[in-house]
Formats: structure tokens, sequence, C-alpha cells
């Protein structure tokens, strides 16, 4: 099923102001209804390679199954969403991509990379991510941030040490407690949720996030957000006039209309017709 | 930038900024710190400099290196470290600050903090939490955090040798004592990357915003004429949505006016801004949707 018409996608990488090179990648496919973030880390220039084959495997191996398998399909044996399986298992697959690389080459060692994939299917989206970059939805013009941070700092937040106002000026915001091909095995957390005509969806790294304030990502959505690519420009913008320390990547995802899947003969009809 | 002084029986010969990754000492006029004096090996020795970390290693000397008394094969050299080959000594200076703040763009760098290290962490913290309160074991796990840094930069170039702290700090009982207990043995890595600078400076407020002059609209025409509002917040949206839409943009450098939707776009002073963003000057006349408006800077 082409989603290309029901989902807008806009999308932009830039270095900063501070950094030298970008580390950050990003990849949409907006038939197959994904998109893909991730902000490497490593010495030189070993972070562009770590998010780099993580958005490229990712891109690639999710289309290809995608052309055989039904995302919204339940899977007889583990008794979960086919989305589901197909993205932890790519996921697995870039992990241990990047991990063999960085093994195999001394000057990848020790590189590993933040992840962030959406995979919209059947009015709904499977959410996956690792570490510090983020999802948001902004929804009936209120902005709610989904995913959760692996980072020390936000299980310092959950368990009470420090409140999310100390967090904004805590030390070691940049330790992460999970990420992409720093072990041979990796855990991702994944969700599902609904999604609804008119939902904006947000990936970032933290560039962004932690750059621009969560009012200031509030109200550029609700004000440029019939015009993604303007709001993309606005909020790379925004992180870079308020100092652009980090790289800033931004993907909006726009729910144009419903997108169900196609069940049953009839409606696989109809959905070839389209 | 680290550097070494070079003296002989107290006598001060050189000093040597370590401005490059690899600084060779030998016998050999090859390297970068030649010492003729047949004691020292023709390639000695070697120092690796990543960032503000300088690591030295032996390359097998005949003599051997050793530092503080003590013959090493790798070690993560350490400010006011003393480095001896033969009748020479090399005293090590870590640049000024970096023990105490990695610099901002360094420390941000995002790192992986790696399970193993972070039970250690969190033992660490619920150790000194029943004596100190939340507070001092969230100090306790912070130091915990830096020592677990800390010890992969090293641990990752200098290998097992290092002496730096390790993550598997013996068991302790406060906070202060977790920041000051080396561990007794090799530092497995805990946090990737390996080589990346110690994550121990407190991170800075985010940096505030530079003082930004206040602009304002002052409508000209139509029913609203006379109105003002105040471009307090970052974007202001202005116009008929469906009809014509602008964005006013607020940015250090001043107010910017941006074509956002309608099949016209807004004019200044009479001239129409094309799609891309218009820089605004004070008492600019805007005229959207059919409405005339001042810009104008409040100061």
């Amino acid at each position: 099923m082409n989603l290309s018409d029901a989902l807008e996608i806009s999308s932009c990488t830039d270095p900063g102001i501070v950094r030298s090179h970008n580390e950050d990648s990003v990849a949409a496919d907006p038939a197959n209804g994904l998109v893909v973030l991730a902000d490497g880390m490593g010495g030189y220039n070993a972070g562009e390679v770590a998010s780099g084959m993580a958005t490229t495997v990712i891109q690639a191996e999710v289309a290809q199954i995608l052309g055989n398998v039904e995302p919204h399909l339940i899977d007889e044996k583990t008794n979960k969403v086919f989305a589901e399986l197909i993205l932890r298992e790519q996921i697995r697959k870039a992990n241990a991509s990047i991990y063999q690389a960085a093994q195999a080459q001394s000057q990848y060692a020790g590189m590993g990379t933040t992840l962030v994939v959406c995979l919209f299917y059947d009015n709904r989206v499977m959410v996956g991510h690792l570490g510090d970059s983020r999802l948001y939805r902004l929804r009936d013009k209120k902005l709610k941030q989904v995913t959760r941070d692996h980072s020390l700092l936000q299980e310092q937040i959950d368990a009470g040490l420090i409140t999310p106002e100390q967090a904004k000026t805590a030390a070691h915001k940049n330790l992460v407690t999970r990420a992409l091909g720093i072990d041979p095995g990796v855990e991702p957390e994944l969700h599902e949720y609904r999604t609804q005509p008119g939902d904006i969806f947000l990936l970032c790294s933290d560039g962004l996030c932690d750059m621009v304030s969560d009012e200031d990502i509030a109200l550029t959505l609700k004000a440029l957000g019939r015009h993604l690519n303007l709001a993309t420009q606005q909020l790379v913008q925004m992180a870079n006039d308020n100092g652009g320390r980090d790289n800033v990547s931004v993907i909006l995802v726009r729910v144009l209309r419903e997108y169900p899947a196609a069940r049953g003969v009839v409606g696989k009809f109809f959905a070839w017709l389209k | 930038m680290a550097k070494l002084i070079l003296s002989m029986d107290g006598l001060v010969l050189k000093e040597i900024p370590l401005s490059k990754e690899r600084t060779t000492i030998g016998r050999k006029p090859s390297n970068d710190i030649q010492i003729d004096n047949l004691a020292v090996s023709g390639e000695h020795a070697v120092i690796v400099t990543i960032m503000s970390d300088s690591f030295l290693e032996d390359l097998g000397s005949t003599n051997g290196t050793i530092v503080n008394g003590n013959p090493v094969k790798k070690h993560f050299l350490q400010n006011n470290d003393v480095i001896e080959l033969g009748k020479y000594k090399l005293k090590f200076l870590a640049e000024p600050g970096v023990q105490a703040a990695a610099s901002a763009a360094d420390f941000e760098k995002t790192m992986v903090l790696r399970p193993s290290a972070m039970k250690a962490a969190v033992d660490q913290a619920r150790a000194a939490a029943p004596s100190g309160g939340p507070q001092q074991a969230d100090k306790a796990r912070a130091a915990a955090v830096q020592q677990a840094a800390g010890a992969a930069a090293s641990a990752g170039t200098a290998a097992k040798e290092s002496k730096a702290p390790a993550p598997a700090a013996a068991p302790t009982g406060g906070a202060a004592h977790a920041t000051a207990s080396p561990a007794p043995t090799g530092a497995a890595p805990a946090v990737a990357p390996a080589g990346a600078p110690p994550a121990a400076a407190p991170a800075e407020a985010p940096a505030p915003r530079p003082a930004q002059l206040l602009g304002a609209i002052q409508i000209l025409s139509g029913s609203n004429a006379g109105k003002a509002l105040e471009l307090v917040k970052p974007l202001t949206t202005l116009g008929k949505p469906g009809v014509q839409v602008a964005v006013l943009t607020r940015r250090p450098q001043g107010y910017y006016i941006t074509h956002v939707e309608g099949a016209n776009q807004p004019s200044v002073n009479g001239q129409s801004i094309g799609s891309a963003p218009h820089a605004l000057k004070d008492h600019d006349v805007i005229e959207l949707a059919g409405v005339k408006m001042e810009f104008f800077v409040k100061g």
C-alpha cells in the first residue's frame, strides 16, 4: 500500500554552528511510511558512518520486507503485529552491521548511534527508539513527547533524584544508556500508537530539543504545521539562533488522511485501483 | 594545550607543547623529541594525544620508561606526572582547566553509558543513599558516572595497564569516598566512544538568548486600525488562513517576515517580498491580506 498521499514528510539535517561536521543522518520512504533519524557518536568521522549505516540499512531492509509482508497482520507464532517484528529485526541487523564494522576497523572502534524510527501503517504508527533522539506528536494543538530518552538524565528524573527543571542545566546530559552498534546485541524500545488525520509527528536529534524549548517547538508546529518545509527550516533555524551547539536534525510527518490497511479481497481490489 | 618540560639534573632544557596526535621520543633525529643519550633507545616512547587526554606508550625500549618511579608500558598521563628516560626527566603538565572542565563542545558529545557502568553507578548511589539522602546519592551517582567516563577514556586507548579510576570501584560508604576511590586494577571500558574526554564537568546552563530588540506591529488600516501587537514570541503568524498568511520570526539579528500561504506574497513598503525571508527595518509598512500595518522597534 502506497502511503505517499496519506503522509506529508519533510526532513532537514544541519551541522549546527559549532560542529564542523554532521554526525546525524535522516532517511524517509514516503511510499512505505517509514522515517528514520540517527545521531551518531564516535571519533573522527565514525559518528557519521554509524548513523549513516543505521538509516541506510533500516530503510533498505524494511522496504524490501514490506514488499512481501503486510505490517498490520499478526504473526501467529509470536502473536505480535508484523510491524513490530520487522522493526525489531531490522534494528538488530543495523546494530550487527555497525558493531561488526566497529570491531573490524580500528578507526571505527567504539562508534555507535542513537535511533528513532517510525513505521506508519493501518492508521497506526510503530515507533522504535534507542538513546536520546526523540519523537514528539502534535495533536489538538498540544505537543507531547512520545519517546522517553534512554539517558542517565531520564533515569535520574524517573528515580526522583532531580526535577525536569534541574535536568535542563544538569551535568552529563550527553550520556545515553542504550545505543545502536555498541554491543553485539540490542534491545530497542518499540511501541504502537494510533494516528489521526491532522497529527504531526516530529523526529529530532538532541541538537533540537537541547536548544529549543518544547513551547517554541509547539508554537512552530502550530503556526507552520500546514507548511512542513517551512516548519522544518524554522526549527533548525531556531536551534542555530539559540547557539546551534550540536548537529540538528528534524523529520516532520503530517497525517493527511486515514490510511486503513486493505482488508479482504474487495478492499485489496480498491487499494489496487488507487 | 598540554606540554612537557624536559630537564636534566634539575635544569630545565626545553618546553615541548603536545600539539600533535603522536609525539615520538627517542635518540634518533627523526623523533619529535630527540634525546641524544645512549640510555635512550632510538625509538623509545610515544605520547598519543586525543582531545585533552595524553597517553604514554613505551616502544619496547632497552632501558624502559619510568613514570613517577614505576616502569610502565602504557600510561594515561595525569598532570605533574614525571617521565624518566635515563638521566632525563619529562614533566607532563595538563592543559590548565582541562581536568576541571572539558570544553563545552567536547563534553556535549553524546556518549553511551553501558549497562555495566550503569550498574556500578546505581550501586554507588544506593550505597550512599542511606547515609546521605537523595542529594548525596545523586552526587555519588554523578561521581560514579564521571569515574566511568574517565575510566573509559583511559582504558580505551591505554589498555589494561591503565591505572585510572574504574567504574567497578571498591564499595563505598558515601559520596565523598566515591569521588576519591581509585580502582585497584584494570579498567574495563564502560563508556563509548573510547578516547572521548571525561564528561566530568557540569553542563553549562543553556546559552542565554542574546539581548534581542523587541519589535511590534501597529495596524494602520481596516477594522482593527490602531491596534498594536508586541512581537514577543519567536514567531507570530499574521493574516487570514486560506487567503494570505505570513509569519514574523524573531531572531538574534532582528525580525523577518516570510510568506506562508496565499496566491500573493505580502509586500513591504509597496514591494512584494517574494518567497524568501525578508528582514524588517524600523517603520517598514507591511501589507498583508488587504491590511496595512507598520513594524517598529520598541528598543
